[in-house]
């Protein structure tokens, strides 16, 4: 085919297909390339994309209450949203995924836990008084609420939007039905009573036992009352003390000795588990933060069906143990350094913080408002909400606001589903196996930090 | 070749062009451009994480962490730790798995494949049906099988201890021991029909004169699926054990989905098991090791495999 080459003709072909070729690989290269720079945020600069997390009974609840809300924003600013809501389980997954591609949302919920993890990847706007004062500065926030924004000494690279803290919720019908006249104060009334209402297909109590948050937060609030510190002075974890041990063994041990725990809780990992059972009259307690009240109300219990009062506090003390029968609970908000809006973003803190919104949604979620002002409202002056304010306000304690705080949670919730699952199956779960969990639990610490 | 004259020289004249190899080429580099950008890529940015030390303080701006050098690689293989003996563990678990769900996929997929071979009447209603746990949504079938083996409110449970009365004992099936017979289970039914589906295809491939020919010969059923069958689908079977063998193993769906974000430590897949402990602790850099070492040892036995199989393909010729 010599002759072929000479063709001019030919070669024009030739040429102009390479031309096409060329200009289709371009833009076949480009094109990833062009979705890649955009960085999220909605695109146009204007629209603003918000994660809130789960606070109601289902992601679909959550949508209907704050959707009205994004729209009274909208309207005001003309600031559109794009809400997604964003369950427990992946909440804190999809935020790293986040900051490590740099594809976020704008404006986003954590859990306040978190604050001083996620401030130590960098990847949230601080919270300097320039971005403090148009919300009215720290001193209109609750204090134990905005101690949990970040690490002590830097600004905080979030801010409070719901306050929420444990409480004991015990089925009034259940209580009566058994003759206990008053919820338990400490925890050998706990555990008696808990007995007495184990009956049949009843039990004394449901926990989320394959959460690991759930898991988490009691081995914390146990851990106070047995006098733990997770953290030594430099930030290093103590998760072998025996004093941990103790704490998370009398958790697990409401299903493995006492039995007052339904085995099949080791596989409940969504809150409308145990917050059903309890509803159906399954299990007559919770040890539950302030929004099961929405759970509850969306399962058809009715406020007056339970009552709620402080979780037992051991008496006496072991050595060294806190009156504490809490965290500080509640979930924050931060805006991604990264935003292309950040003024659009810091209106939209300002108005989810702003009295008027810190009534309605506080209300709907069940959640304590963050902000001193919303109290006026009567809806929190009921008798429920006034325990979940006195717990908050005396004998809460915050978790370590250090960068490993999220690992604890993550480490040591998990250890403690895989011990609940192994209680549940019938294999022994002593101190021995509680330490060699714990030990383990610190060990993959050591590698995160 | 002589040219020739006329439209039809210039015709060919101009598809000598398109045969011309710079044009080849440049037609393929788009298709070079994105595999490089969806598979090498990210590959090389694994490769390279595991050699960094990629925690919290730096997942925001990568670059930035520091070098590990092999201490992450060291960390993920010292089998007297927690983490090294955890991942060694899994290892074992997944490759029983994998063993398993082939061995599981294949023998069902090779008899419905062998039974639907006659015509029948049903036969393209049966195929088609047959089909459907591989058609569905991997999310969709799989979490419906979360709802079936729960404990208290799964159907399993209801159809065993209510109904059928065998035991009075409800069992947990996606926590502790059983929790590796679920998985295996719900990995068998998603896996068969694509080996049941492989499979046909290659037995409408055999000639039906070696079947009359084995037939003539005085062969049975038996000895026809011995001699014949099986002998001629082995080019097939080398191929789809080899594919098979690489999904369940890699497998990330199946797991995650029946057991959500709570994997018992008894069906501790891998694949689940390296993401979960780079999420728990945010250590990047350690995951991508573990995800290396993955990748080294599948290669190794897949390379083992193949030379086994040619080998023994020679052999046979």
């Amino acid at each position: 085919m010599l002759a072929g080459r000479s063709g001019n003709g030919v070669l024009g072909v030739d040429m102009r297909f390479r031309k096409v070729g060329a200009t289709a690989a371009a833009v076949l290269l480009l094109l990833p390339l062009a979705a890649c720079g955009d960085d999220g945020g909605g695109g146009d600069g204007k629209t603003l994309t918000y994660w809130a997390s789960n606070q109601g009974p289902s992601l679909d609840e959550d949508r209907k209450i704050l959707q009205p809300e994004l729209d009274k924003f909208t309207q005001q600013t003309g600031i559109k949203v794009e809400l997604e809501v964003i369950g427990w389980p992946d909440l804190l997954n999809r935020i790293l995924a986040a900051t490590s591609s740099g594809q976020g949302p704008d404006v986003l919920n954590i859990g306040n836990t978190w604050s001083a993890s996620l401030q130590a990847t960098g990847a949230f706007l601080p919270f300097e008084s320039a971005e403090l004062d148009p919300l009215g500065g720290p001193t209109r926030f609750l204090g134990p609420s905005f101690a949990a924004t970040g690490a002590a000494g830097q600004p905080p690279t979030s801010v409070p939007l719901y306050g929420l803290a444990y409480g004991l919720f015990y089925h009034k019908r259940l209580f009566a039905e058994a003759g206990i006249t008053s919820p338990p104060k400490n925890w050998t009334e706990f555990v008696a009573a808990g007995k007495k209402l184990t009956r049949g297909d009843q039990w004394g109590l449901a926990v989320e036992g394959a959460s690991y948050t759930e898991n988490a937060h009691h081995a914390f609030i146990f851990g106070q009352q047995h006098g733990v510190d997770l953290f030594d002075g430099a930030g290093k974890p103590q998760f072998t003390s025996q004093h941990l041990v103790l704490a998370v063994k009398q958790y697990l041990d409401f299903m493995a000795t006492d039995k007052i725990v339904n085995p099949s809780n080791a596989e409940y990992s969504t809150p409308t588990q145990p917050i059903g059972d309890f509803a159906k009259g399954k299990a007559a307690m919770l040890l539950w933060q302030s929004n099961a009240v929405s759970v509850l109300a969306a399962a058809g219990m009715k406020p007056d069906e339970y009552g709620v009062a402080p979780i037992p506090i051991a008496d006496p003390l072991p050595p060294g143990g806190k009156p504490v029968n809490s965290h500080v609970a509640g979930i924050n908000v931060s805006v991604f350094k990264n935003t292309d809006n950040r003024a659009g973003a810091l209106e939209l803190v300002k108005f989810l913080t702003s009295s008027a919104e810190q009534q309605i949604l506080n209300k709907a979620y069940g959640s304590l408002p963050v902000v001193k002002d919303a109290y006026s409202d009567p809806a929190f002056q009921t008798p429920q909400i006034k325990i979940f304010q006195e717990v908050l306000a005396t004998t809460a304690a915050p978790l370590p606001q250090v960068p490993e705080e999220s690992q604890f949670e993550t480490t040591v919730g998990s250890a403690m589903r895989d011990l609940f699952a192994k209680v549940a199956s019938g294999q022994p779960v002593g101190e021995p196996e509680v330490a060699a969990a714990l030990e383990k639990a610190q060990q993959e610490m050591g590698t995160g930090g | 070749m002589a040219d020739r004259p006329g439209a039809t020289g210039a015709a060919r004249r101009a598809g000598a062009g398109w045969r011309r190899p710079g044009l080849a080429y440049l037609l393929l580099l788009p298709a070079l451009a994105l595999e490089l950008l969806v598979h090498l890529v990210p590959m090389a940015v694994g490769v390279w994480m595991s050699f960094r030390e990629l925690t919290q303080f730096f997942i925001r701006n990568w670059s930035a962490a520091p070098w590990a050098g092999l201490r992450n690689y060291r960390v993920a293989l010292d089998v007297d730790s927690a983490i090294g003996a955890s991942l060694l563990r899994s290892l074992w678990i997944t490759l029983a798995y994998a063993l398993l769900v082939v061995a599981g996929s294949w023998l069902l997929g090779f008899v419905a494949a062998l039974l639907l071979q006659r015509p029948m009447r049903s036969r393209g209603l049966l195929r088609t049906l047959f089909l459907v746990p591989y058609a569905l949504p991997a999310y969709a079938a799989v979490i419906a099988w979360n709802f079936l083996l729960q404990r208290d409110n799964g159907m399993l449970n209801h159809l065993l201890v209510d109904n059928l009365h065998l035991t009075d004992d409800r069992a947990f099936w996606l926590l502790g021991d059983r929790s590796f017979v679920a998985v295996v289970l719900v990995s068998v039914w998603r896996h068969w029909p694509f080996a049941f589906l492989i499979i046909m295809a290659g037995m409408q491939n055999i000639p039906t004169d070696l079947y009359e020919a084995a037939a003539i010969d005085g062969a049975g059923p038996g000895q026809q699926i011995r001699r014949v069958t099986l002998p001629m689908l082995r080019p097939v079977n080398l191929v789809l054990v080899l594919v098979l063998f690489l999904w369940t193993f890699n497998d990330f769906t199946t797991p995650f989905v029946l057991f959500g974000a709570a994997t018992p430590d008894q069906a501790d897949l891998i694949s689940v098991h390296i993401y979960q402990s780079s999420f728990v602790t945010w250590n990047f850099g350690l995951g991508s090791a573990m995800s290396v070492l993955l990748l080294l040892f599948l290669l190794l036995l897949t390379t083992g495999y193949l030379l086994l199989t040619a080998r023994r393909r020679r052999r046979a010729v």
